[in-house]
């Protein structure tokens, strides 16, 4: 009985230990979120639209959930260098230049990245900043 | 005490009846400087006439090379802006404003749309055409304008009120008011939107209309 009671504590214990930590990551992801929408509305909003819409055959549409993801490790560098030459988003080919922004730091693109890909019928989940250095590493 | 309830009933009721029965068509109000001219009438007396702002004579080469000019908007309403294609700020919530008045007034002849570029060494025409054809609205009704620097920012400046000039801070970047402006069947302007605010462009879905009914009479 003892060793019962004991058992269900540590349960009890481990479970509310797992759901913080569960919460704080939320809430991380939460405040990059809500920092990236400020960011979106100051640095993107112009041209992707207000709900990501883009403009026609101009501007890629960010809501592309497919392209997105395949392209992850890239969005870091898309947004910091700027971007030219084709692409296909949403079964569309693009070709006009995006500029940089090359005055963002890692952890503005990275809250532009969990806003990008959390908003707009996306569901990515969370981008570190530690993931945005490591991409920029990689630019090509 | 009764008769007085009635009476005021009866002149409240008749007060909101001619209220509503005032409501007056809009007619929108002619904007731009004004200079008076003093005419001589038939009898020999004289009397002062206003003389309203008109859009000078243009000459520009549109998207297809060919030339425009005021006759190409002769007897049309027309909505004008100033713009460059290679433009990151607001130019992109203008047109996508905009696009949203076109595709209203896509079958409607009286209707046109004239879009100046102010990048005058990038956006040459077929740069233009380019553009215009990924906006989904290369046709006739919505003509992008490419003229030198000294034409096109006179014109926008002494003629539309709109400012524009070459950003000195960014190469290849200039810096524009992302006005809307309409223009009368007679070359007047008559109302100015801010393009970037989607509220404000939707007026001209009402404004365009009352314009035209102007010379239905």
């Amino acid at each position: 009985m003892r060793n019962k009671i004991l058992l269900f504590s540590f349960l009890v214990f481990a479970g509310t230990l797992l759901y913080s930590c569960q919460q704080a990551g939320q809430l991380e992801q939460d405040m990059y979120y809500t920092n990236g929408r400020d960011l979106y509305v100051k640095r993107c909003q112009n041209c992707h639209g207000e709900r990501g819409e883009g403009l026609e055959n101009l501007i890629p549409p960010l809501t592309d959930t497919v392209f997105l993801k395949k392209n992850k490790k890239d969005l870091a560098c898309i947004i910091k260098n700027g971007m030219s030459g084709e692409i296909l988003v949403d079964g569309r080919k693009f070709n006009d230049k995006m500029r940089a922004n090359a005055d963002l730091t890692d952890i503005d693109i990275a809250q532009l990245i969990v806003y990008i890909t959390n908003a707009n019928g996306n569901k990515q989940g969370m981008y570190s900043t530690e993931a945005v250095a490591a991409d920029l590493q990689n630019c090509k | 005490m009764k008769y007085t309830t009635l009476l005021s009933s009866v002149l409240l009721a008749s007060l909101l009846i001619s209220f509503t029965s005032c409501t007056r068509e809009k007619k929108l109000p002619i904007i731009g400087n004004r200079d008076t001219k003093t005419v001589k009438l038939p009898d020999g007396s004289t009397r002062v006439d206003t003389v309203y702002q008109t859009i000078p004579d243009f000459r520009f080469l549109n998207q297809d090379s060919v030339e425009i000019n005021n006759d190409t908007f002769k007897n049309k309403v027309y909505v004008a802006d100033f713009f460059f294609t290679s433009c990151p700020s607001i130019c992109p919530v203008m047109h996508r404003n905009l696009k949203k008045v076109y595709e209203e007034f896509k079958n409607n002849p009286d209707v046109m749309f004239l879009s100046h570029t102010i990048d005058y060494k990038y956006d040459t025409p077929h740069v233009l055409k380019k553009y215009a054809a990924k906006l989904g609205v290369d046709d006739k009704k919505w003509q992008f304008a490419y003229g030198t620097r000294d034409d096109v920012y006179t014109l926008a400046e002494k003629s539309y009120l709109t400012s524009v000039q070459e950003d000195s801070t960014e190469k290849g970047m200039y810096v524009h008011q992302g006005w809307l402006v309409l223009i009368d069947k007679d070359r007047r302007m008559r109302a100015v939107y801010d393009g970037t605010d989607p509220k404000s462009v939707e007026k001209l879905n009402e404004d365009i209309p009352a314009l035209l009914a102007e010379y239905k009479k």
